[in-house]
């Protein structure tokens, strides 16, 4: 992951009649990262959205989307950026193919060359069977029409999408096979910007995270970091369980540096500590013969993180 | 810009629309034909008899000077063919999503509604070309008398006349479903509108019938009317002026045709005036649309 942002917010504002609905937004964004934009409804994620394609103008603040101002230069920014709103739309006299084709058109990409796109696309998110070929997009189902909106995305090879609530409405296989396809984009050169309330279905993807709250940055950062900062006060806890209780593990690991605290419950050890130190704690298990059965750094929800925000908040 | 055109034109020629548009134009068509089989012997010799094919009225009929082609059209089908074509344009792909979706690719704004009015101007086109095709035909089979190289060109001035006029009504359409997000308010509002400029506006100049003066004053205030009278104008140059003349200056006139030119000089001013109609229903389209919020719903 570079240092580049893809997308950088500053002091980005946006009322309507009186109300501010985004409130001095700071966003970063780093290239080829999935980003979770999450807060409650109204909270200003889809306006955010909005202002970074230039759909909606601020009423102060500036958008860059890969140092174009999303504001001035709405054509630059909409020809590297995809977009799927929530609720897509598609002309529903015509069929996926015919959806893309048209949208490839607005794009400027040669014939020959859509239709291989387009072929390619209808593979990847799952449309063949009679699906694609004659059946207009009117009688697709809810979860055909989310495949298609991807594929919509996708057609431009775009450096930055953003996708709001893209697994509403989908089966849960659907879901999982197009969070891998989200989880696959930073590898095609895109980086992601994913708007969900599904927090399980942003760990499992996002690198990092925003949450909004009234228009304003709660909490932005790496997903791991937030969750130890967030429920640890920034530590690491790590969780040693061995075969038998063993009382000499525990001098064992006060004695490493960096550890804080050490807890001790039946034949599980937990270690508070400043840094990731698995790799020290295995060496002096084995160096003291310590029957280890497995180790692991505590986990973090999402939800936890969430919720804990927003009872601060 | 021109895969939008594309795009619409090929919805327009696959959709219902488009039928029941030709089955209108064939209607009037055959309209025209009948009041010229029933009202040309009468019309008398003067000027260009294959023109009054379309400037014939029914006989016998109440109101019959509504019904003969050039009124007809200016009254009641163009105005409904302009508002079939535009009046879901932008608040349709509002309704199903579609608009946040073209916005977010690469195109100017303008270029969607250009696209759109184009094509429904092309589609226009295509109708009015048709169905003044089918009058000639046919006319020409039933009176027999073929048309000169001028009349010809009279043809053709009125044929453009019509398609600027449609594009005016294609404009107000358009415009009002950038103004309205609903299907439905919007054809409201463009329907309360032509009933106003056709029906309305004849019920104030009948009423305000003691003076002639007067009753022009108030068609001028309706672009349905002014079409009428300048296409009526163009197609029977026994029309020598639009305005008002003494009596006095009345005894100079010769009853006898206007030259091509000197007919284009009378109508030119409405032909302006509808252009520019046109114009203002574009600008304040645009003004609105490049302001609007696209939201997605």
């Amino acid at each position: 992951m570079s240092e580049n942002f893809a997308i950088e917010t500053r002091d980005l504002t946006k009322s309507y009649d009186g109300v501010t609905v985004v409130d001095h937004l700071n966003l970063h964004v780093r290239e080829n990262e999935i980003f979770g934009l999450l807060g409650p409804n109204g909270a200003g994620k889809t306006t955010t959205i909005l202002m970074l394609l230039g759909l909606t103008e601020p009423s102060a603040g500036v958008a860059q989307v890969f140092g174009f101002n999303a504001t001035r230069e709405p054509l630059k920014v909409k020809r590297i950026v995809g977009y799927l709103p929530e609720n897509v739309g598609f002309y529903e006299n015509l069929t996926a193919r015919e959806n893309l084709r048209f949208i490839a058109e607005l794009n400027h990409i040669e014939r020959a060359e859509a239709e291989k796109r387009i072929d390619e696309l209808i593979k990847l998110v799952g449309l063949t069977r009679q699906d694609e070929e004659g059946l207009v997009t009117g009688k697709f189902s809810k979860g055909m029409r989310q495949r298609l909106g991807i594929a919509d995305v996708l057609v431009k090879k775009p450096k930055v999408v953003f996708l709001d609530e893209p697994t509403s409405g989908l089966d849960p296989e659907g879901i999982i096979q197009l969070l891998d396809l989200i989880a696959s984009m930073p590898a095609m050169g895109t980086t992601v910007v994913l708007s969900s309330h599904q927090l399980q279905q942003v760990q499992r993807v996002c690198h990092s995270i925003g949450i909004l709250s009234r228009g304003r940055m709660v909490i932005e950062g790496p997903l791991s970091k937030l969750g130890r900062d967030a429920l640890s006060g920034g530590y690491y806890v790590i969780e040693i369980e061995t075969a038998q209780p063993s009382p000499q593990l525990v001098d064992v690991l006060k004695a490493i540096k960096g550890v804080t605290k050490v807890e001790t419950a039946d034949r599980i050890v937990r270690a508070t500590t400043e840094a990731d130190l698995r790799a020290e704690i295995a060496r002096v298990v084995v160096q003291n013969n310590i029957p280890m059965v497995q180790m692991k750094v505590q986990e973090f929800s999402l939800d936890d993180i969430y919720m804990k925000y927003f009872r601060e908040g | 810009m021109i895969a939008i055109l594309r795009k619409e034109l090929a919805d327009y020629f696959t959709s219902i629309r488009f039928l029941i548009m030709l089955i209108l134009s064939l209607l009037a068509s055959v309209l025209a034909i009948y009041s010229a089989y029933q009202g040309i012997r009468g019309a008398g010799t003067q000027g260009f008899i294959f023109l009054r094919l379309f400037t014939t009225e029914p006989q016998g009929v109440p109101f019959g000077f509504l019904f003969n082609y050039v009124n007809f059209m200016a009254l009641f089908f163009i105005p409904i063919f302009g508002i079939m074509l535009g009046f879901d344009a932008i608040n349709r792909e509002r309704a199903t999503g579609t608009l946040s979706r073209i916005m977010s690719q690469p195109v100017f704004r303008d270029g969607v509604i250009n696209g759109k009015f184009l094509a429904g101007v092309v589609t226009l086109t295509i109708m009015l070309g048709t169905s003044v095709m089918l009058v000639a035909g046919y006319g020409l089979r039933m009176i027999g008398v073929p048309p000169s190289a001028e009349e010809i060109i009279r043809l053709f001035f009125f044929l453009g006349m019509m398609i600027v006029y449609g594009a005016f009504w294609i404009g107000l359409a358009v415009l009002f479903s950038i103004l309205f997000q609903s299907l439905a308010t919007s054809l409201i509002a463009s329907i309360a509108l032509w009933i106003l400029f056709s029906f309305g506006v004849l019920g104030v100049a009948l009423g305000l019938s003691d003076s002639q003066d007067t009753m022009r004053a108030v068609f001028w205030f309706s672009p349905n009317w002014m079409f009428g009278q300048g296409a009526i104008a163009l197609l029977h140059p026994m029309v020598r002026t639009m305005g008002a003349i003494s009596q006095a200056q009345a005894t100079y006139m010769i009853p006898n045709p206007l030259s091509l030119t000197q007919s284009l000089v009378l109508v030119w001013p409405y032909i302006t005036t509808l252009v520019s109609l046109s114009v203002i229903c574009f600008a304040i389209s645009y003004i609105i649309f490049m302001r609007q919020e696209i939201r997605a719903i």
